[in-house]
């Protein structure tokens, strides 16, 4: 999971607001409000950026956390955002 | 303009925008014209034009069952919306449509709302299940579901402030600001709002609760609230996805908070 490279959805509606995340998929209106962290996570899936480097450059200096343990909080939050099917960990980057 | 053409159509203005209703049925104009009295223009040039082809007589003017699913969905270039007291397509690129239903107030009101929904969507803004009521010059809306308290408030505005709506608000941008419009679309109350506009000076969201108190909220919480209270009928992710920007627009612009307030008319001491 930490080398998967994690993709937003496509044709979802998303706003950040005060460094939190809503985003909206329109075909159900389903609606999810995430937390700073996830936010982050959430922007910086390109699809072409490992987990692990998102971790490395935005969350551990951001937040001041040890790597392993923001890597282990990203993996779950991936999965989470994965079940909500707001966002992908594809095992290859999109830039290949 | 003779009195007997008048009387073929109603131009029904709302936020600035005109329907014309069509029909060779003279009493459900005339029930129009009592319905939307302040709104009913009569030299405006109307944007939209409705065809409304009456079935049956007044005996079914005021039946609605609330179980019946409304649906709009998009069929080409036309939104077909129907709902079992109506049917309707309604092309956005001619703004034309026609309209199949009885003499039912409710349903031609049902499918304008639907209309201004699906105008307002490409037009940043929407209509929102709030009161509103302009007070020193700037607008406030009252937004909550049924139950929350928006008759309560609207029943104690005022003599200084002027009710636009107590139950669904106009909003839609213009020039650098969010307006709030008044609309004839009235809940409990059963009176139609001021045909007037203002800037929107900020959004409440109501609770009642033991003592009358404004609780500034944060933008993402406000827009998730906001998001539930917006009316939006069509299944259309196209829409739904600008009516989402629109909101997030206007969140962004908007000062927003929670109004916990008693019955009565203190917490409007609140709203200035």
């Amino acid at each position: 999971m930490s080398d998967c490279y994690p993709k937003r959805a496509a044709n979802l509606a998303s706003r950040v607001l005060r460094g939190q995340a809503i985003v909206m998929n329109p075909v159900d209106s389903s609606l999810f409000s995430l937390n700073e962290t996830a936010t982050v996570i959430w922007e910086a899936a390109d699809g072409r950026t490992s987990l692990r480097e998102i971790v490395e450059r935005e969350i551990c200096p951001r937040f001041e956390i040890d790597p392993e343990s923001a890597l282990q909080d990203a993996e779950e939050l991936v999965r989470s955002l994965a079940a909500a099917s707001i966002l992908s960990p594809a095992e290859e980057s999109a830039r290949e | 303009m003779t009195a007997a053409t008048a009387r073929e159509s109603v131009n029904i203005v709302i936020g600035g925008t005109g329907i014309e209703v069509i029909s060779g049925d003279a009493g459900f104009l005339e029930m129009l014209h009592r319905q939307y009295a302040d709104f009913v223009a009569r030299d405006a040039c109307p944007s939209i034009r409705l065809e409304i082809d009456v079935t049956a007589g007044p005996e079914a003017a005021d039946a609605v069952d609330d179980d019946a699913e409304l649906r709009v969905r998009r069929e080409g270039n036309c939104w077909n919306l129907s709902r079992g007291d109506f049917e309707a397509r309604y092309d956005p690129g001619i703004r034309r449509g026609v309209v199949r239903q009885s003499a039912n107030r409710h349903s031609i009101d049902s499918v304008i709302r639907i209309i201004h929904t699906l105008t307002l969507a490409n037009d940043c803004g929407f209509l929102l299940h709030s009161a509103s009521a302009i007070r020193n010059g700037r607008a406030f809306l009252f937004a909550g579901r049924s139950g929350a308290g928006k008759t309560t408030l609207s029943r104690h505005v005022p003599p200084d402030a002027c009710l636009l709506s107590d139950e669904v608000s106009y909003v839609r941008k213009s020039g650098a600001e969010f307006q709030a419009w008044g609309t004839p679309f009235t809940g409990e109350l059963g009176t139609p709002g001021a045909n007037r506009a203002a800037p929107i000076e900020a959004l409440c969201f109501l609770r009642q609760a033991a003592e009358n108190r404004l609780v500034a909220i944060g933008e993402p919480e406000a827009l998730q609230l906001l998001l539930t209270n917006v009316l939006f009928f069509a299944h259309d992710a196209e829409l739904v996805a600008r009516v989402f920007d629109s909101a997030g627009e206007f969140v962004a612009r908007t000062k927003a908070f929670r109004l916990e307030f008693t019955p009565g008319d203190r917490a409007w001491e609140l709203v200035r």
